[in-house]
């Protein structure tokens, strides 16, 4: 049974499932968080499958600035996700609220509603950048799942 | 320089629109701007054959105002995005939102409005 | 039958943005449908308050990732109408090369997100990578991939290079021949036809009465095109709107993919007359009055409305975006369909979120 249990562990790594959510980005990142997936820079090669549900997803990939309606959609999504997980901030406005920070509607950063594991500066970030950031959040989630 | 506009009133507001309906017109959007403490300008800007048309129209502050919604159902959209926005209240709207089209419990203020406004329907009056 | 509500999003597969559509049906056939907004909702008209004018194009950039170009002329076409500043005729040939470009890029993302609606990823993979040549051309002129920085008031920031301008051209000609080669997949396929034609129709007199802009409108027979306004430098170019009769799915991704092509010409006829000059005109004074404004976005109409009132912050400045436009149409067009066609439907208007509720 403990094998099987390790089989997974190491295979999730090897392969994570990942999430994109929408919350309040001008579409810049999101274009590039797809570009990601077509094929010049294909994330597809390295095992990383996107999804659309939450409950079958490890990584979440969140663009834009969060506004009072969609924090409790974005806060929903993560409730969702199974243990262990990882958080990929994109854009500026994911990071601070960038230019839109000042404005009426805007909470502020992606982590004031969920805790952040990689942050990707940008805007919006080459899906080079990206393809970067979720590297670097998927070392986090080596960590964490095996911890 | 203003932009050159027609000055309707809150009665022939409705008659106006339908007058326009009847030639052909399109409706483009409603802008809404805030003048100073007492008053809002409404603007509604209307299309034909790349021609545009602007009827304005001045309004008192905590007033409600007729919809146009009734000859024009694509102005509900504009019309709530007015409601959320600087809390005039529109009398007849064909979708009433109710202030939340784009705004949570949250922000119950008007963000857009340079001097606050206490919302009022017709219903209060 | 008894009814049942759907929710359609905010998070839904389809849609690489939230919206939420409540979707009455009985059985597989929607009766009713009702849009729910707000998701993207961040107030940035309200940021005239605190940015001064020139500050304000790097925001209305941001109001949409996929047309910044074109929100940010519309707007400084505004505010030089108002300031009564003469652009300088290299900035417009300029500014129509940029745009044009934009609208590739748009209306090639568009049509793959289009295909995979109905389950074509093939063709969806194909078309995203024909766009990266475009994006590598705004990449390698302007610095950036998407937000392409180039509008200023009074004029352009960046300049192309009569070497770049061959290399564009040169590029351009593939991107053309790949694009044609997909023509017979796109509109003639058996599979396509079967889930696009007839699909979500809208009569010339519904999208007229609907207020309907861009594409979806001349999907409905209406050839008006605001390029006709002779904005810019299209009033020494070549140009005629592309109108389809049928008011359906598929005559809305005809009218898309003709522009596509279109569009490639424009950017042609633009460098071919591209004159020599000045970049930009020094702005003097504070805007002051009002002002309307619109341009053709990939998505239809734009319109910038904006009021100076003397000093550096502007009084308002309102944005009514295309998809605002078309959302009314798409209530429309939902009742009577199937709940399969109803991602293929909400996709035909292009709907641009961030734009929508700015």
């Amino acid at each position: 049974m403990q094998a099987i249990l390790d089989f997974i562990k190491s295979s999730r790594i090897k392969s994570p499932w990942l999430m994109h959510f929408d919350c309040g980005s001008c579409n810049g990142c999101d274009i590039e968080t797809l570009a990601c997936l077509t094929p010049v820079y294909d994330v597809e090669r390295f095992g990383i499958v996107n999804v659309g549900n939450p409950k079958h997803a490890d990584i979440l990939i969140v663009s834009g600035t969060v506004n009072h309606r969609n924090k409790k959609v974005l806060a929903n999504l993560y409730e969702q996700m199974p243990h262990p997980k990882v958080v990929v901030a994109i854009g500026a406005c994911g990071l601070s609220g960038g230019v839109f920070r000042e404005a009426p509607n805007v909470v502020g950063g992606i982590d004031k509603v969920i805790p952040v594991d990689a942050y990707v500066p940008g805007c919006p970030p080459k899906p080079e950048a990206i393809i970067d950031g979720v590297v670097l959040g998927l070392q986090k989630f080596a960590e964490k799942s095996l911890a | 320089m203003p932009i050159p506009t027609k000055q309707v009133t809150k009665e022939t507001l409705v008659a106006e629109v339908l007058q326009l309906k009847n030639a052909g017109w399109r409706i483009v959007t409603a802008t809404c701007v805030d003048l100073n403490e007492n008053e809002f300008d409404l603007i509604y800007h209307f299309d034909k054959d790349l021609q545009m048309e602007h009827l304005r129209l001045t309004v008192p502050k905590g007033a409600p105002v007729p919809s146009i919604s009734g000859v024009y159902l694509a102005a509900f959209l504009v019309e709530n995005e007015i409601q959320d926005q600087f809390g005039l209240c529109f009398d007849g709207l064909a979708l009433n939102f109710a202030n939340h089209l784009y705004l949570d419990d949250e922000v119950a203020t008007t963000p857009f409005c340079k001097f606050g406004v206490v919302r009022k329907t017709a219903a209060a009056e | 039958m008894a009814q049942t509500i759907l929710p359609f999003g905010p998070q839904h597969p389809v849609l690489p943005e939230p919206i939420h559509l409540k979707l009455t049906v009985e059985d597989e056939i929607v009766v009713d449908a009702l849009p729910a907004l707000g998701y993207v909702h961040r107030g940035l008209e309200k940021l005239c308050d605190i940015r001064d004018y020139n500050q304000m194009v790097q925001i209305v950039e941001r109001v949409c990732g996929i047309c910044s170009k074109i929100h940010a002329m519309c707007y400084c076409q505004g505010i030089e109408e108002m300031m009564g500043v003469e652009v300088p005729d290299r900035a417009k040939f300029l500014r129509v090369i940029w745009s044009e470009l934009h609208r590739v890029h748009s209306h090639l993302l568009w049509l793959g997100l289009f295909a995979d609606a109905f389950g074509f990823e093939a063709l969806f993979y194909q078309f995203w990578k024909i766009r990266e040549k475009v994006m590598d051309i705004n990449e390698a002129t302007t610095g950036n991939r998407v937000i392409v920085s180039v509008n200023q008031v009074g004029g352009v920031r960046r300049d192309l290079s009569a070497e770049q301008l061959r290399w564009i051209d040169a590029e351009l000609k593939v991107v053309e021949a790949q694009v044609r080669a997909l023509r017979a997949t796109t509109l003639d396929d058996y599979t396509v036809k079967k889930r696009t034609k007839g699909i979500g129709v809208l009569s010339s007199a519904q999208a007229m009465e609907l207020g309907a802009a861009g594409p979806t409108l001349r999907g409905s027979g209406v050839a008006q095109d605001m390029r006709q306004l002779k904005y810019a430098a299209f009033d020494r170019l070549d140009f005629q709107p592309i109108s389809y009769p049928d008011g359906d799915s598929w005559s809305r991704c005809a009218v898309r993919y003709d522009e596509t092509l279109q569009s490639i010409d424009l950017v042609r006829q633009a460098m071919a007359r591209l004159p020599e000059g000045e970049l930009s005109v020094k702005v003097k004074g504070k805007p002051e009055g009002e002002v309307v404004t619109r341009v053709e976005q990939p998505r239809g109409e734009l319109l910038y409305y904006l009021k100076g009132n003397g000093t550096n912050n502007l009084d308002r400045c309102r944005i009514r975006t295309p998809t605002f436009a078309n959302i009314p149409p798409l209530v429309v067009m939902l009742p009577g369909l199937e709940l399969a066609d109803v991602p293929v439907v909400v996709l035909s208007i292009d709907p641009c979120i961030s734009c929508t509720e700015r």
